[in-house]
């Protein structure tokens, strides 16, 4: 039991230097200044009538992605092509919904074409009542960010990464309620 | 003496975890299909034309550009007119384009075979696009989404996996394109050189099974 105590321990510290050396300072240094700057909208491609941002990746990654407070970030990347996202979105809604006293927000990334935004995604939301927080990445150059998200993501969706400043997992699959559920009651 | 007590336990608490790292990377390629440098098994599948198609029904190719796609995925609608101009670019250079549907059209009715031949009639394939009717060959490979690329090379051993991924680095426009992975993998062994960049990522729809 110790030796595996011991072993977790230096996971993390290998994962810390990881951490670091992706994290070049140059980099650091620009996340500081523009969390100081709080509404540098560089990054912030556009904000629609709707409220619903769109982000390329360093936007997303910087307004949600890098958030590091007592909240668990639930973050679905979904498009309103894609069956088994849209069939998952109410459970995220519920795990939203119910585990808003522990601090839980669900965020749904639209990885739809932009021109789909005004035509497809603002009703589709609209139609079924979304109450969580939809943004929508613009980014084409999937290759870039893809790894940034997780190692583990291949670019299929569904897609689920959750967070909060003690844990973080990502799951390249769709969930029923109590799957979901599940993970994220292990992550609280 | 205490800092080489913790000397010991850190450096030992390293081999351990890079052991276990290396332990769980290996069992990650094995049960997510092909990886670099694997060998393609044969295929044998029902084309749009009504034809089987295997590899060895082109005894002069170099290789091939294999491409897990489908027929609504927004994101294969997007790649198909890049596909057909990489046939047409690398068919006469020893690389031809086989294109495999990977869904099952008893989850996705849009792939059906019926409406896979009306797509390549419709956009005017010059490859086979081919059904994957007992829905093996795309967990064979690993293949997770559509569009997904797997380029091989016909070398002595076998058809050697040379570079898996996205076609290029923009997948919605064609004309903003700045890499084109797949491409200049395919240029590469044309030239006879290594493939320098072997893995990309995109997003893509998921397989339906």
């Amino acid at each position: 039991m110790k030796f595996l105590s011991y072993v977790l321990i230096g996971l993390q510290v290998i994962s810390c230097v990881d951490n670091k050396k992706i994290t070049s300072e140059p980099e650091q240094a620009a996340i500081v200044e523009s969390s100081v700057e709080s509404k540098s909208n560089d990054d912030l491609i556009a904000e629609l009538r709707s409220g619903i941002m769109v982000y390329n990746f360093e936007g997303l990654d910087r307004a949600l992605l890098q958030k590091n407070n007592d909240t668990t970030y639930v973050v679905n990347f979904w498009a309103t092509w894609c069956k088994p996202c849209v069939k998952e979105m109410p459970y995220f809604e519920k795990v939203g919904a119910e585990y808003a006293k522990d601090k839980v927000k669900v965020v749904f990334v639209s990885l739809d074409f932009p021109d789909r935004l005004e035509p497809l995604v603002v009703p589709f939301i609209e139609k079924n009542k979304i109450r969580s927080e939809v943004v929508l990445l613009d980014d084409a150059d999937a290759n870039s960010w893809i790894p940034k998200v997780s190692d583990e993501w291949q670019g299929a969706i569904p897609a689920t990464l959750m967070f909060n400043n003690k844990k973080r997992a990502f799951f390249e699959r769709s969930f029923t309620f109590e799957e979901l559920e599940k993970e994220v009651q292990s992550i609280l | 003496m205490k800092n080489k007590r913790i000397l010991f336990v850190l450096s030992l608490v390293i081999t351990a975890s890079l052991a276990l790292a290396g332990f769980t990377a290996g069992e990650n390629e094995d049960s997510y299909g092909y990886s670099i440098g694997d060998y393609a098994a044969e295929i044998n599948l029902l084309n749009v034309d009504g034809n089987m198609v295997s590899y060895e029904d082109y005894p002069k190719a170099k290789g091939f550009i294999v491409i897990f796609t489908c027929n609504t995925c927004p994101y294969a609608v997007a790649s198909e007119d890049r596909i057909i101009a990489l046939d047409a670019e690398f068919k006469g250079k020893g690389y031809p384009v086989i294109a495999i549907n990977p869904n099952n059209p008893e989850v996705q009715p849009d792939d059906t075979y019926e409406l896979m031949q009306a797509k390549a009639k419709d956009k005017g394939f010059t490859f086979p696009y081919l059904y994957d009717k007992t829905n093996t060959v795309y967990a064979q490979y690993g293949a997770t989404k559509t569009p997904h690329v797997y380029l091989l090379e016909n070398t002595k051993k076998g058809r050697m996996v040379q570079y898996i991924g996205a076609i290029d680095d923009n997948v919605r426009t064609a004309s903003a394109v700045k890499e084109r992975f797949l491409a200049n993998a395919v240029n590469e062994l044309l030239a006879g050189k290594e493939v320098s960049v072997k893995e990309t990522k995109a997003i893509g729809c998921s397989v339906k099974q």
